[in-house]
């Protein structure tokens, strides 16, 4: 596989199971106007874990969505950080969001200005897609930094940021239900 | 409008106004309630903006807006109104007097 | 106005805002209907939602969130109306989980597989548009304007439902027996799901123009737009009974009314559950409504 195509699944990887994990406050958000919100955020992330997912299928021979399911689960290159269940953790889902933001931010822009003027556009996109997310983290995070738990969840999480390893022990068990559905009839269209 | 704050004292609310195309007017779309202006801007996005349905948006908070619903006007001042003006019966005098009287006077 | 002017202006067609006077009785009965419909949105989530981990392709997984996040918007919406109507939001989320107020029959049941996914988003929906659309012209204006918003959402979610069902029933052997499989358990709440045949001259919420529609008159509606879109497909609806008589009314199997009375009255097989969902996160996350919503900006 390429370093391009490594690369990018890395991201992929990270925001496709991020997206999932902040998917999971839907319906149960603290607020009603925040659940709305936040929704929009996780799809978002899905979005982009998608756009990434055709960029690398082109190069491989494959689709998007053999990428991101039909995978074994030692295959995928998400960050344990994204991986951790925070739900109903508003604290320390928000921690999770702020820091994400932050260092994605990073290696988003890098990308920008990649040689490769297909991954430089795509990243673009995300980039100005992810502006609304940062805003949105520091919108939560100017309003909670007073709050013991929200500070303790930040200190907590600082240390797992983007660290690359292994899966979190339950990971399996979410890959397995992930793919339940489309493995149930294998190679079929849904 | 209701109170303006929501009525447990928790939140504020705002009014969302939204413009669906160009040329339209900014039309009262809902409320929301947030904890301050800048998240009611980011509620007010996904809540009319999501799927594309507005071109801009004006948020305000309920309290800033001053409903208005009563009118006096105790004289009957029809030279307001299109009933103040009793064409029919003149025009129908005139056409007479003119000699050009339409198929539908009487 | 006397409230049997009120009544005379309503069924005349008439609307009021939320500042006219209201006879008590109509706001009491406008409340709890609009406040069911609420609960209704935000319960209909939790079957839905397991569901986005499962979708089989990132397309569905998007348009299943989006789905989702619409049902969720749909409630804040609803909430609101009700809030300027005099009951807040709060109030409403603890009645709700209390099991105080109620919330509709079909989202006490199980989602057990794709199937129903596709399913509720087809058939549920669509049951649910057609009184949706029956309040587009309700008494009380600023429900009938936020319908207007949520019957266009809804568009989006037949056609999801519809392109999930195409797409299965175009597929193998196994995924057309998840259709068929899920259509037969979803059918009899889905004949429930109107309301037992009540004739609207007597239907408080008729009279009152909440409703434009009468129970029944919503059922035959979603029977004629529905089962030829059922059987078109080769799919067979477990009732014997059902066919379109002579004069354009549909014949079918008496529902269960006894059934509905028991889930709607919090009995359904996955009532406890939801409710306990909803009671444990509302209680996870005070804190956070405290921190944020309990002090002026």
């Amino acid at each position: 596989m390429s370093e391009r195509a490594q690369l990018l699944l890395e991201i992929a990887d990270d925001e496709l199971i991020l997206g999932w994990r902040n998917s999971e406050w839907t319906g149960i958000a603290p607020f009603l106007e925040e659940d709305v919100a936040f929704s929009s955020i996780a799809q978002n992330e899905i979005g982009h874990a998608r756009a990434l997912y055709e960029l690398v299928a082109r190069d491989l021979g494959t689709t998007a969505d053999e990428l991101a399911f039909d995978r074994r689960p030692d295959e995928y290159q998400s960050s344990p950080f994204v991986e951790l269940r925070l739900v109903p953790d508003w604290a320390r889902t928000i921690a999770r969001h702020y820091l994400y933001e932050t260092a994605d931010e990073q290696r988003i822009k890098a990308l920008v200005e990649s040689d490769d003027p297909e991954v430089a556009g795509l990243a673009a996109k995300i980039d100005r897609e992810e502006a609304y997310h940062r805003m949105h983290a520091q919108m939560w995070y100017d309003r909670l930094k007073d709050e013991p738990r929200f500070v303790e969840a930040l200190e907590e999480l600082q240390p797992l940021v983007m660290e690359r390893g292994e899966h979190i022990a339950e990971f399996a068990d979410l890959w397995d239900e992930m793919t339940m559905v489309r493995r149930s009839v294998v190679g079929a269209t849904w | 409008m209701g109170a303006s704050r929501g009525a447990r004292g928790s939140g504020v609310i705002y009014e969302v106004f939204r413009l669906e195309r160009k040329g339209q007017p900014f039309q009262h779309a809902g409320s929301i309630e947030a904890p301050d202006a800048v998240f009611a801007e980011w509620y007010a996005r996904e809540q009319y903006g999501r799927r594309g349905e507005s071109v801009a948006l004006w948020v305000v908070p309920r309290e800033a807006i001053a409903e208005i619903d009563e009118f006096v006007d105790e004289l009957e001042r029809n030279y307001h109104r299109v009933d103040g003006y009793p064409l029919k019966e003149k025009l129908k005098e005139a056409r007479e007097r003119a000699g050009t009287a339409a198929a539908g006077d009487r | 106005m006397t409230d049997q002017e009120f009544l005379e202006y309503v069924q005349g067609g008439g609307q009021v805002e939320t500042h006219d006077e209201l006879p008590d009785e109509y706001r009491a009965k406008l409340i709890k209907f609009i406040e069911m419909h609420g609960n209704s949105e935000l319960m209909g989530v939790l079957p839905e939602r397991e569901w986005i981990l499962r979708a089989p392709t990132l397309q569905r997984k998007l348009a299943l969130t989006a789905k989702v996040q619409d049902e969720v918007g749909h409630s804040q919406l609803i909430y609101r109306v009700v809030e300027d109507l005099g009951k807040p939001r709060e109030q409403c989320l603890d009645d709700l989980i209390s099991g105080k107020s109620k919330f509709h029959n079909v989202f006490h049941y199980p989602t057990k597989t794709w199937g129903d996914v596709g399913v509720i988003a087809w058939l549920v929906d669509a049951a649910a548009i057609i009184s949706q659309k029956a309040l587009l012209k309700c008494s009380y204006a600023p429900y009938a304007r936020i319908m207007k918003k949520i019957c266009w959402e809804e568009s989006f979610h037949i056609l999801h439902g519809r392109d999930v069902i195409l797409t299965l029933m175009n597929g193998t052997d196994e995924q057309r027996e998840l259709v068929q499989e899920a259509l037969n358990r979803w059918w009899g709440p889905l004949m429930q799901f109107h309301g037992n045949p009540i004739p609207r001259e007597e239907d408080p919420m008729y009279i009152w123009r909440i409703k434009s529609q009468g129970n029944e008159e919503a059922r035959q509606q979603f029977l004629d737009g529905y089962v030829p879109q059922v059987w078109e497909l080769g799919l067979t609806v477990p009732d014997a009974k059902l066919r379109k008589n002579d004069d354009g009314v549909w014949e079918y199997s008496e529902p269960d009314w006894d059934e509905l009375k028991h889930v709607v009255t919090g009995h359904g097989p996955k009532t406890e559950e939801r409710l306990g969902l909803r009671r444990t996160t509302r209680e996870e996350t005070a804190w956070v409504r405290r921190a944020v919503l309990a002090e002026a900006a």
